[in-house]
C-alpha cells in the first residue's frame, strides 16, 4: 500500500470506488462540515474536500478534511496551485499527513477572477501563485512519499504517504490532446484520476479508449465524474458555461419535461426535476462504470449532499465494501 | 516593446495640482508607439492640465518636452538642466523612465503619467498584446514559440488546464488559451511529441522571484573605462 487509505484499499480490492464531494462553508463553524460528513459517511469510500472552490474563501481543505475524518468520513484533501508556492504546499502536506490525511487531489484551481460571481464580491484583485502546476504538484507528492525528499532535495525524516490524485477534463479543448495530458498526470505520479462531470458518455468513451491504448488505465484508477443535475436550468448552464462539459440535448429535454409536468407548482417542479436528476445520475453511473478502464465514480451533488445516499443505493453501489 | 496607457486625468490632476511649475516629459520610443507617452501625447496632456488649472483658478505653468529614450542617459542628459527647473516632472515614459529619472534628477518630484503594463506587440492597429513576461529563462523553443509564462493565466508548464473553452481562457472569451495555441502549433509543426515529457518545477529565480535584476556585460564596461 502506498498510503493505506480506504480509497486505495477499495480500488486494490477490485471493487468500483465511489467518491463524493463536500464543500466547506464560508464560516468558522465546523457544524456544516460535520453535518455534510454525516450525510456522506457510509455512502462513499472517500469524499473530496474542496480547496476554496471558485476561488471563494472557505474553511481550508485541510482543516475541513480533519473535521470530516473525525466524523469517520475519509477525506480527499484538495490542493490548488493557485494559493500556495511549493514551500507552503509542502509544509501543508507534512501537516496534513501529521493530522492523518491520506488522499490528496492536485489541481490548478479556478482563477481568482471566478470569485466575484453572483452576490459575492470575492477577491478578483488577489495575486495568484502558480509556482508549480498541478502535474508538478503530483510529482512533488510522489517524490516526498517515494523518495523521502522535498522538491528541493532535502531529506524528510518521516515522509508523508499520500494516495495521489489528479483531475482530468476528457471533454476539454483541445480534445485530441487530453488523453496525452492524462498520461502526463499519471507519469508524474497520479494514483487516481477524477474526471470533470460527464454527461456526454460517448465523448468520454472515446477518450477512455485512447487512454487505454496509451496504457494509462493500467497505472492509475480513473473515476468518472458525475455532477448530479438538479434542474433543467443547471444542465443548460453546465452545457453553456462550464469548460469541457457538454450536455446532450436529450438530457436537457428530459429535465425540461419534468419541470413542465408540474405546471405552475414551483415546489412540485423542483421535486420532479430532482427526481429526474437522480434518475439521470444513476443511468450515467451505470454507463460510465461499463466503460473499459473505469475503476469507479466521483459523484458530486453540489450543495445537495443528502442526495448521495439514494443515488448510491439506486446504482447498486451500497453497501460500500469494508476493506 | 513596453506597452502602457495614460492614467485617468483625474488621477494625474491629483498629483499635479499642488505644484507651480510642471513639466510633462515624454518618451518617443515604446510608449509613443502605443500612443501613451510620446511627444504628441505629452503636449496634449500638458494642454489638458493647463485648461484644468485655469478652470480651478490655479496659478500653474505646465510645459511639455520629449526625448527619444528615457532609459539611456545620453538622451536626457543634454536637457537635464532645463528639466531641473521644474517643481514636478510628470513623466509619460514607462516605469523604467520614471525610476531612472528619479535617480538622476536630484530633489525634483518625478511622477508617473502612465500605467506601464507589459511587453507586447502591435497585433492590429490599436491592439497591443502581451507576449513576453521577461522571466529570465526562455523556454519558447519548447512551446512552439508561444509563451505560457506570459500568456497562460496560470503560468502552467505542462499543458492546458480544464478551463479551456473553444480555444479561449477561462478568465474571458477575448483571451486566447496559450496552451491551446501551443498544442495546435506544435501539432502543425510536427513537434507535439516534445510536450510528452513532464516538465519539472521551474527555477523562477532568474525572474522577479529572484529579486531586482541587473545585467553586466564586461567587455562593454571595459570599453567604457578605456574611453575614459
Amino acid at each position: 500500500m502506498k498510503s493505506g487509505s480506504n480509497l486505495e484499499k477499495v480500488l486494490a480490492s477490485g471493487n468500483p470506488a465511489v467518491t463524493a464531494e463536500l464543500g466547506p462553508p464560508m464560516s468558522a463553524s465546523p457544524e456544516e462540515v460535520i453535518h455534510k460528513a454525516k450525510l456522506l459517511k457510509g455512502f462513499c469510500d472517500a469524499a473530496n474536500i474542496t480547496d476554496c472552490q471558485t476561488a471563494v474563501v472557505r474553511i481550508s481543505s485541510i482543516a475541513a478534511a480533519k473535521i470530516a475524518l473525525d466524523q469517520g468520513l475519509e477525506p480527499v484533501m484538495q490542493m490548488t496551485c493557485r494559493d500556495r508556492n511549493r514551500i507552503a504546499m509542502q509544509a501543508d502536506l507534512l501537516g496534513a499527513a501529521a493530522l492523518g490525511l491520506k488522499n490528496c487531489l492536485c489541481i490548478a484551481g479556478d482563477h481568482q477572477s471566478f470569485s466575484a460571481a453572483g452576490r459575492l464580491k470575492g477577491h478578483p484583485g488577489a495575486k495568484n501563485v502558480y509556482d508549480v502546476d498541478s502535474i508538478q504538484l503530483a510529482g512533488i507528492l510522489k517524490k516526498m512519499r517515494d523518495e523521502g525528499l522535498q522538491e528541493g532535495g532535502d531529506k524528510i525524516e518521516e515522509a508523508p504517504r499520500f494516495f495521489i490524485g489528479s483531475a482530468w477534463t476528457p471533454g476539454g479543448d483541445p480534445m485530441d490532446y487530453r488523453p496525452y495530458r492524462l498520461k502526463k498526470k499519471v507519469d508524474a505520479g497520479s494514483d487516481f484520476i477524477q474526471t470533470q462531470g460527464i454527461y456526454d458518455v460517448e465523448i468520454f468513451r472515446r477518450q477512455m479508449k485512447k487512454a487505454v491504448e496509451l496504457g494509462v488505465t493500467e497505472r492509475t484508477a480513473v473515476l468518472g465524474g458525475i455532477i448530479v443535475p438538479r434542474s433543467a436550468m443547471m444542465l443548460k448552464y453546465m452545457d453553456n458555461a462550464v469548460a469541457g462539459v457538454s450536455v446532450p440535448k436529450e438530457l436537457i429535454e428530459r429535465m425540461a419535461k419534468a419541470k413542465e409536468a408540474a405546471g405552475d407548482d414551483k415546489k412540485k417542479a423542483r421535486e420532479l426535476q430532482e427526481a429526474e436528476g437522480i434518475k439521470i445520475t444513476v443511468e450515467l453511473i451505470k454507463q460510465v462504470l461499463d466503460i473499459p478502464g473505469v475503476k469507479g465514480v466521483h459523484i458530486q451533488a453540489i450543495e445537495w449532499e443528502s442526495a448521495i445516499e439514494g443515488i448510491v443505493k439506486e446504482a447498486g453501489l451500497y453497501p460500500r465494501p469494508g476493506v | 516593446m513596453i506597452v502602457g496607457s495614460q492614467k485617468p486625468l483625474d488621477e494625474i490632476w491629483e498629483m499635479a495640482k499642488g505644484f507651480k511649475k510642471v513639466l510633462v516629459f515624454g518618451c518617443n520610443t515604446c510608449v509613443a508607439i502605443c500612443h501613451a507617452g510620446g511627444d504628441k501625447e505629452a503636449q496634449t496632456l500638458a494642454s489638458l492640465l493647463r485648461t484644468r488649472a485655469v478652470q480651478e483658478g490655479l496659478d500653474m505653468t505646465v510645459d511639455s518636452m520629449a526625448v527619444q529614450r528615457h532609459c539611456e542617459p545620453e538622451y536626457f542628459e543634454p536637457v537635464m538642466d532645463k528639466v531641473r527647473k521644474y517643481d514636478m516632472v510628470l513623466s509619460t515614459a514607462c516605469g523604467v523612465g520614471v525610476n531612472f529619472l528619479s535617480g538622476r534628477i536630484g530633489n525634483v518630484h518625478v511622477y508617473p503619467g502612465i500605467n506601464t503594463s507589459f511587453y507586447g506587440a502591435v497585433e492590429a492597429p490599436g491592439v497591443f498584446t502581451e507576449l513576453c513576461a521577461g522571466c529570465g529563462d526562455c523556454i519558447l523553443h519548447m512551446t512552439g514559440g508561444i509563451c505560457p509564462v506570459a500568456r497562460c493565466s496560470k503560468t502552467l508548464m505542462n499543458g492546458p488546464c480544464g478551463g479551456t473553452d473553444k480555444g479561449k481562457c477561462e478568465i474571458g472569451k477575448e483571451v486566447d488559451c496559450a496552451w491551446y495555441l501551443i498544442v495546435e502549433r506544435m501539432k502543425a509543426l510536427g513537434t507535439l511529441e516534445q510536450l510528452a515529457e513532464v516538465r519539472p518545477p521551474r527555477n523562477w529565480s532568474p525572474g522577479t522571484a529572484g529579486g531586482p535584476r541587473r545585467l553586466t556585460i564586461e567587455h562593454l564596461m571595459d570599453m567604457e573605462e578605456s574611453e575614459e
